[in-house]
């Protein structure tokens, strides 16, 4: 097995060990990328000389006999939408191609301390707008699984790279579904931390009240070792929490025996596929046999949370990307006669439709005379969700759905229609808005071929549950799937 | 036309925005200080940069709820921070930070003090914390904006008053006190030339009886106290003559030109923005535990009305006098240190503070404790001069010794010759000298122009080198006069 194809916590085994040394590991995970990146299209950008540079000193510390944590030496790829220090920052958008960060994201400062090594910058939905990973204004990435597929998004870069072997690990954001969809697509495992839970300082806002960077991996012990690092507090983010430092690592090999796992009626309705409702319902009952107790749920608003969401999460945008006006930095353009057309033509064309489309609409929500029809009673459904998972949460440990409703869709397949596209985050939006953990972890392979998620959905801050849950799920299964054959 | 004799009653509201002299910016760590090199006290957050978010400053908090109190406002135990959104080149982020909907404090007043003692009440809406935006800079040599981001996010509060004032002169008095409580409870410095404190005026009128309002006009960039006198004058006067005229007045915003006297159309209601404020997410709910509250309440230094009363009651000083003092924190408690060794009269302490004190230290732009002025010197010299032993000329030659030198003002007095003659015989021969040396005055006093006799007094003054007593001497040519 060549050592692209590892766990983070198996290389981490043999970095420790001084079986291999990272200078050796990050050049393996190269040479994968070369040979497979022109298919997949994961990356933006690829950082492989200062890659190389952080490997070397990170075999220099363990040379010297520095005790170095547990990701150090580990190849991470980085969406495209998470700032790293003098490496352009696009957010797959021609409006940022030229811009270079002049600070690096809180977790990107903790894991570079840390000695993780940053293999690059992965593709995305703009702006990190879309379930499909299909709108990036530079490439489109395919999903490893299937090259005729879309490996979701918008995380989808950092989904299809891991899925691929270019990279062992990865961090996503999620604002209503970005880092769970194409885990689920992609057939790896992305965790949605509990709002607050990881500082959000450094990754470009979409939704602020929304957002979270999310790890991504191989497998359930990977994404708790990268969670634990990134997780905590920090001054720069007001919205984060002080929770103490855990190592969710440690605790992963727990009982699940006696859990309670709520079922919810409304995230099994006709408009899953059967398929993917098989596959859950089968998973399910893997964990009842390892030893947790089922039990039938109601979240009667769940048909509400798509529309709350799409309001919510656009009207934000058109605040936070209002920042992008051609005056200071990003795309302007070359004529104007003044100030507010130098304003308007700059985002004329440096937005792309989507963008275009959200930011309209987000704007029309907050708009005098609309503001109370839509945003007011989107932030009430959003208090009413948030009100039906804690009555639910009296009686359950955790939550079990599917991720998403079907598998990845076939590339350009729904570019024409935008409501069904938005659908695709059906299941993993009322989480978001709730500000609840959430995981996906692959429970099989669907009649097409494609994987499926099961997304086990925690309390707030109950990630210790959740990956425990899923740990649990991992285990009985079989383990971490190996990686996909990329043919074709 | 006289505004206020006409047929209408003016109705003025002021929004003011005073920038708070916290040690760091609003929302980041930055430091707040005006007049730096442009662009050097600017941060990732202060250009808007992407991924950067908002942190809070406490110390603002609590600025604002000084000023709050010192207001009489109501405090809301939580409030909010919101976004105003509308795209301008100083605006980094594309919004304001502020509070819209539930403000930091509200339902408060301001009580103008007159000379009388008596006062006009004038009721505050609300105070609310934003934040500034950057300063846009036009420059002949370079054809272009220049943008200085050292203020964007530099930290205000917004006093919003209700209509309760009527006149430009109320406007006035309302602005002048409120940057009197202001710089007296240490929230803000104050200084106008340096934009520290900023208003947008509200005008209406509406016809003498009437209870409902007119339409109102707002008002921007007025920038100073006397600017907004004129600015609401011209405004009242401008929606007069149109309504005398058959004409009806828009709602409406209008940019004030100090220099040109008038006021231009910026904007009318249709082209109004639309500023879509909704609920700052990066910041959580402002949550104030009363006993904070309290406790800054509590905190607060005397204010400004009940200090002057005071300086009035237990001093004996004059109004505009007690006011002045006011108007410089750190010269009002120099005339109290002084004042409290109660070695002379308090109100000839205050006149050489206000008078030849500040004089020479607006000159040479110091500020009291720049000098080696003492309480102890100043006493002594004025007390010099209340009883006799020196005149007020060399108070004012010894004034401008102890402001820089360590020195008794009865060592400078030997040592200079400064001791003023009060022995008759002597000031009777220069005041005989002087009477015949200048008959044509004479005569003039005794045909009935009196005034001349300061004329005498100090030809006599210079014949004595300025230290003859001039009690003595007016008493002196008196007699010889009236012969």
């Amino acid at each position: 097995m060549s050592l692209f194809q590892k766990t983070a916590t198996e290389l981490s085994g043999m970095l420790k060990s001084k079986q291999i040394s990272a200078a050796e590991l990050i050049n393996d995970v190269f040479a994968r990328i070369d040979a497979v990146e022109d298919k997949v299209q994961a990356y933006i950008t690829q950082t492989r000389a200062l890659a190389l540079s952080q490997a070397e000193k990170v075999d220099e510390r363990r040379q010297k006999g520095e005790d170095m944590p547990m990701l150090s030496g580990i190849p991470l790829a980085v969406k495209d939408n998470i700032g790293v220090k003098g490496i352009p920052l696009t957010c797959a958008s021609k409006m940022l191609q030229s811009y270079i960060p002049p600070f690096s994201a809180t977790v990107i400062d903790v894991l570079a301390d840390n000695g993780t090594i940053i293999t690059g910058k992965t593709n995305l939905n703009e702006f990190a707008m879309g379930s499909s990973g299909e709108t990036s204004y530079f490439k489109m990435t395919r999903n490893p699984q299937n090259l005729d597929h879309v490996p979701g998004g918008s995380s989808g870069g950092s989904a299809a790279a891991i899925a691929a072997g270019e990279a062992v690990i990865s961090l996503g954001t999620d604002t209503g579904g970005s880092a769970r969809l194409p885990a689920s697509y992609c057939g790896v495992v992305g965790l949605r931390p509990t709002y607050g839970a990881v500082s959000r300082y450094g990754a470009v806002a979409f939704a602020s009240s929304l957002d979270q960077i999310c790890p991504m991996g191989r497998s359930v012990a990977d994404v708790s070792a990268l969670f634990s690092e990134i997780c905590g507090p920090d001054k720069m983010d007001a919205t984060t929490a002080n929770r103490g430092y855990l190592d969710f690592t440690a605790s992963l090999d727990g009982e699940i025996n006696g859990m309670i796992i709520g079922i919810p009626a409304e995230y099994f309705s006709d408009a899953i596929d059967a398929d993917v409702a098989k596959l859950v319902m089968d998973a399910v009952r893997v964990l009842e046999r390892e030893g947790a107790v089922i039990k039938q749920i109601s979240l009667p608003s769940t048909g509400y949370a798509l529309p709350a969401y799409f309001i919510i999460s656009a009207a934000e945008a058109s605040s936070n990307l209002a920042r992008f006006d051609g005056v200071r930095f990003g795309h302007r353009a070359n004529e104007y006669v003044n100030v507010d057309e130098l304003i308007e033509k700059s985002r004329g064309e440096g937005f792309g439709d989507e963008i275009k489309r959200r930011l309209m609409l987000g704007t029309h929500f907050l708009s005098a005379g609309y503001y109370d029809k839509y945003y007011k009673r989107a932030a009430l459904m959003r208090r009413r969700i948030q009100a039906e998972f804690e009555a639910v949460y009296q009686d359950c440990d955790c939550i079990v759905s599917p991720t998403a409703a079907t598998t990845a869709a076939k590339l350009d397949e729904n570019m024409d229609d935008p409501a069904k596209r938005y659908s695709a985050d059906s299941c993993t939006v009322a989480v978001s808005l709730a500000g609840l953990p959430a995981i996906s972890v692959p429970c099989g392979t669907a009649l097409d071929g494609l994987p499926v998620g099961l997304q086990i959905i925690g309390k707030r801050f109950s990630e210790e549950q959740v990956l425990k849950m899923a740990y649990r799920f991992e285990t009985a299964t079989g383990g971490p799937k190996s990686l996909s054959v990329i043919n074709q | 036309m006289d505004i206020y004799n006409s047929k209408y009653d003016i109705v003025i509201g002021l929004e003011v925005h005073a920038e708070l002299c916290t040690k760091t910016k609003g929302f980041c760590d930055c430091k707040n200080e005006f007049g730096g090199e442009v662009n050097t006290n600017c941060c990732p957050g202060c250009i808007g940069l992407p991924g950067t978010l908002p942190t809070l400053n406490e110390e603002v908090v609590n600025f604002a709820l000084k000023a709050g109190h010192a207001l009489n406002c109501e405090v809301n135990l939580y409030s909010k921070y919101d976004r105003k959104n509308y795209f301008y080149p100083d605006l980094a982020k594309g919004y304001q930070t502020t509070q819209f909907d539930v403000p930091i404090c509200h339902n408060g007043y301001v009580d103008l003090l007159e000379e009388s003692g008596e006062t006009k009440r004038i009721r505050v809406a609300r105070v609310h914390i934003e934040e500034d935006t950057a300063k846009l800079i036009h420059e002949e040599s370079f054809d272009g904006t220049l943008i200085d981001f050292n203020r964007s996010g530099v930290p205000l509060i917004e006093i919003v008053s209700e209509p309760d004032l009527r006149s430009g002169r109320d406007a006035k008095l309302y602005l002048e006190t409120l940057r009197l409580i202001l710089v007296a409870i240490g929230v803000s410095d104050g200084k106008m030339q340096e934009g520290s404190i900023r208003c947008d005026v509200n005008v209406s009128v509406m016809p003498k009886g009437c209870e409902v309002f007119g339409t109102r006009v707002e008002m921007k960039n007025v920038n100073t106290f006397t600017g907004a006198v004129r600015a609401i004058e011209y405004e009242a006067e401008r929606q007069i003559a149109l309504l005398e005229s058959g004409g009806k007045i828009f709602q409406e915003t209008r940019r004030w030109d100090d220099a040109e006297g008038k006021n231009f159309l910026m904007r009318s209601k249709e082209d109004a923005n639309d500023y879509r404020y909704f609920p700052e997410p990066d910041l959580l709910t402002l949550s104030l535990s009363k006993a904070h509250v309290d406790a800054l309440k509590e905190s607060l230094p005397e204010l400004p009305n009940a200090r002057i009363l005071r300086l009035m009651k237990d001093y004996g000083l004059k109004f505009f006098d007690a006011q002045l003092l006011m108007e410089n924190l750190e010269k009002c408690a120099f005339f109290e240190e002084c004042a409290a060794l109660d070695k002379c009269k308090p109100q000839n302490l205050s006149n050489w503070i206000l008078g030849d004190i500040s004089r020479l230290l607006n000159a040479e732009n110091l500020t009291l404790s720049d000098t080696k002025l003492t309480s102890k010197s100043l006493c002594e010299m004025v007390g010099m001069i209340e009883s006799g032993a020196i005149s007020s000329a060399a108070g004012k030659t010894i004034i401008e010794i102890i402001l820089y030198e360590e020195k008794s003002p009865g060592d400078i007095v030997k040592e200079k010759g400064l001791s003023q003659i009060s022995d008759l015989s002597a000031l009777e021969s220069i005041a005989k000298a002087v009477v015949e040396a200048n008959a044509g005055p004479v005569e003039q006093y005794n045909s009935g122009k009196t005034n001349v006799l300061g004329f005498l007094v100090g030809q006599c003054m210079k014949q004595s080198k300025g230290q003859g007593n001039p009690a003595v001497l007016k008493e002196i040519l008196l007699k010889l006069i009236k012969k």
